[in-house]
């Protein structure tokens, strides 16, 4: 890290004995980003904000609210009648999750079409996976908070994802809830870990950055930055191509918040928790929708040994565990698509597959969906573990330009 | 815009200064910020302001009390806003006592009849003006200090039968809150 020699004699005193300065500089002002990064480099930044706004709201909702099974649900219609503001700390919450997701999911399919995984990122990648693995935790218990019917029937489906592990499944079902069923401890100590788990993930964030600094950003072309020539400065040119991408990502979560809050919600989370009373259609929140359908899936024996309960629950964390691997999978040498023809074909396909998967796992569980559900949920497995690593040996990729002034500049020189 | 000279690249600066001095950058830099200003505090506003008491809190803000079975010289104490009120029914003694100080004696002067709407009922918040205890003297065994109204046991302070502060660290009397009498024998608090 370069040091900067400050002008003002305070920031240089501090600076000397705690270099935050010269590392802020260093890495948000001078940091070279490769200069054909498209808009898509923007929703890392994006998410960071959700982050940081679901953080700000959730301190304060939780100034309001009350894990207590009595008292919950009652403390969030508090918070949405009588608490000033509380209605729009809430709106701007739940909805801020939806956001969250789609700002990370965006940011990994950038990864994976423009190849971002591939060495020497693989380790950025991995803690992207973590954190991925944080918020789906965090937001799980979220939303088991308010302690409606879909938070109480949410929760009491996922802990009971545990039991399907031989012998110890029950012991470990019981351990997380506390008690014989989802009670007053789960709902405790799920709002604990809610808390907890933000900052968590803000570390984690901490150590992807550094990594990605370290490293240096990936690009539409897939290619290494050659010299000073191919990159600009962080500040002021990211800064403000992200802060315009940021503005845009705002207006589109403002009509969600403002004009159409309980759509990415489920109406039967305003009836409170009755232990007694099943919804007749359970459905996590659509950011979860894909792994669910998964979890379905698996209505049969796994390799005539793995009962059907525990091959669903092997299959949906396997889902995501194999996202860690992608690194070594992926077995091309090229990273971006543009320049891989078959591969830009097939990572479009997952894209297709996963919105089928998203539509299975909001449907009833009922033919046609659960064959729909099983194929597509074979077919993410084919793209990880046959189609990836083969595509690496057959496919011709394109030629690469030689740098990334190069597709630019020549095409100019050439005309 | 017409006006803009085309830029072959945003390190070459065309700054044409206006007449004032004033380019076109800094105007942009200033309204930006300016809006950016507005906007971060139209969001941060009604954060803050969640903090503030909700409306269910400010609902519970007033409070009807009986006094019909409170006899010459008891006092009670009921809850406003989650703090103590004092009510006192004073004797006649007591009112006269309140009465005779010289307002020149007094940290915070004030007459008694400023503090009383009836002479016989002496209505306080019983939180002593000091760091907030509750003082002694609403029952019969207290210590009522030297000037037999209340004495704050935290750090001395003490008050006279009108709720004035005679001695101690406190800066201020007892604080009266808004009341008013519905009937003879029926206050409204807050």
């Amino acid at each position: 890290m370069k040091k900067v020699q400050w002008n003002n004699p305070v920031i240089r005193w501090v600076d000397e004995r705690l270099p935050v300065f010269s590392y802020m500089n260093a890495e948000y002002n001078e940091y070279p980003m490769p200069k054909n990064a498209n808009y898509l480099w923007s929703f890392g930044g994006i998410a960071g904000f959700m982050l940081v706004a679901m953080i700000v709201t959730g301190v304060l909702l939780a100034m309001q609210y009350t894990p207590n099974v009595h008292m919950a649900f009652n403390s969030v219609e508090r918070i949405m009648r009588d608490v000033n503001s509380g209605w729009l700390l809430r709106y701007l919450h739940a909805n801020g999750a939806s956001m969250f997701f789609i700002a990370v999911y965006v940011h990994m399919a950038r990864g994976m079409y423009y190849g971002s995984y591939k060495a020497p990122r693989e380790l950025l990648w991995i803690l992207g996976v973590v954190i991925m693995l944080l918020m789906m935790a965090t937001a799980f218990m979220g939303y088991v908070l308010p302690w409606g019917q879909m938070s109480f029937w949410g929760a009491t489906v996922i802990t009971n994802l545990f039991s399907a592990l031989p012998i110890i499944g029950e012991h470990i079902v019981t351990w997380l809830w506390g008690g014989f069923s989802v009670d007053n401890p789960t709902l405790n100590r799920f709002f604990a870990l809610h808390y907890l788990l933000p900052f968590v993930i803000f570390g984690v964030v901490i150590l992807h950055v550094v990594a990605l600094h370290e490293v240096g950003s990936n690009n539409p072309a897939g290619i290494d930055v050659k010299g000073p020539q191919d990159t600009v400065r962080f500040h002021p040119y990211m800064t403000s191509k992200d802060a315009f991408a940021l503005t845009c990502f705002l207006i589109f979560y403002s009509y969600w918040v403002f004009f159409n809050p309980n759509a990415l919600g489920h109406a039967d989370n305003y009836i409170p928790a009755n232990p007694l009373v099943t919804p007749t259609h359970i459905v996590p929140e659509w950011y979860f929708l894909p792994f669910y359908a998964i979890l379905r899936s698996i209505t049969f024996k796994f390799f005539w040994i793995v009962p059907a309960k525990l091959g669903g629950v092997i299959c949906m964390f396997g889902s995501i565990a194999l996202l860690a691997l992608l690194p070594w999978l992926d077995t091309s040498k090229v990273k971006s698509a543009r320049y891989r023809p078959i591969y830009k074909w097939f990572f479009w396909l997952l894209v297709i597959d996963l919105v089928g998967l998203t539509y299975v796992g909001g449907s009833p569980a009922e033919q046609p969906y659960i064959l729909i559900g099983q194929i597509c949920t074979a077919y993410y497995f084919l793209h990880f573990l046959v189609i990836l690593p083969l595509l690496g040996k057959i496919e011709k990729p394109l030629p690469l330009p030689k740098s990334i002034s190069e597709p630019v500049l020549g095409a100019k020189e050439s005309a | 815009m017409a006006e803009t000279t085309p830029t072959p690249g945003m390190d070459e600066r065309h700054e044409e200064a206006h007449a004032d001095g004033v380019t076109r950058r800094e105007f942009i830099y200033l309204t930006a910020g300016a809006m950016g200003a507005v906007g971060a505090g139209s969001v941060i506003w009604p954060f803050i302001n969640s903090m503030n008491p909700a409306a269910d809190t400010l609902a519970l803000a007033s409070i009807d009390v009986n006094l019909a079975g409170i006899d010459v010289g008891q006092a009670i104490t009921v809850t406003w806003r989650g703090k103590p009120v004092f009510i006192r029914h004073r004797t006649a003694d007591e009112i006269a006592q309140a009465d005779s100080v010289k307002l020149d004696d007094l940290p915070d002067p004030q007459p008694d009849s400023e503090r009383v709407i009836k002479p016989d009922w002496l209505v306080m918040v019983g939180i002593c003006t000091h760091l907030g205890c509750v003082p002694l003297g609403q029952k019969e065994g207290d210590n009522k200090g030297e000037f037999n109204g209340w004495f704050c046991p935290c750090h001395g302070s003490q008050y006279d039968t009108s709720g004035r502060i005679r001695k101690g660290p406190a800066p201020a009397n007892l604080v009266v809150p808004p009341y008013e009498f519905l009937t003879d024998t029926t206050i409204r608090i807050g």
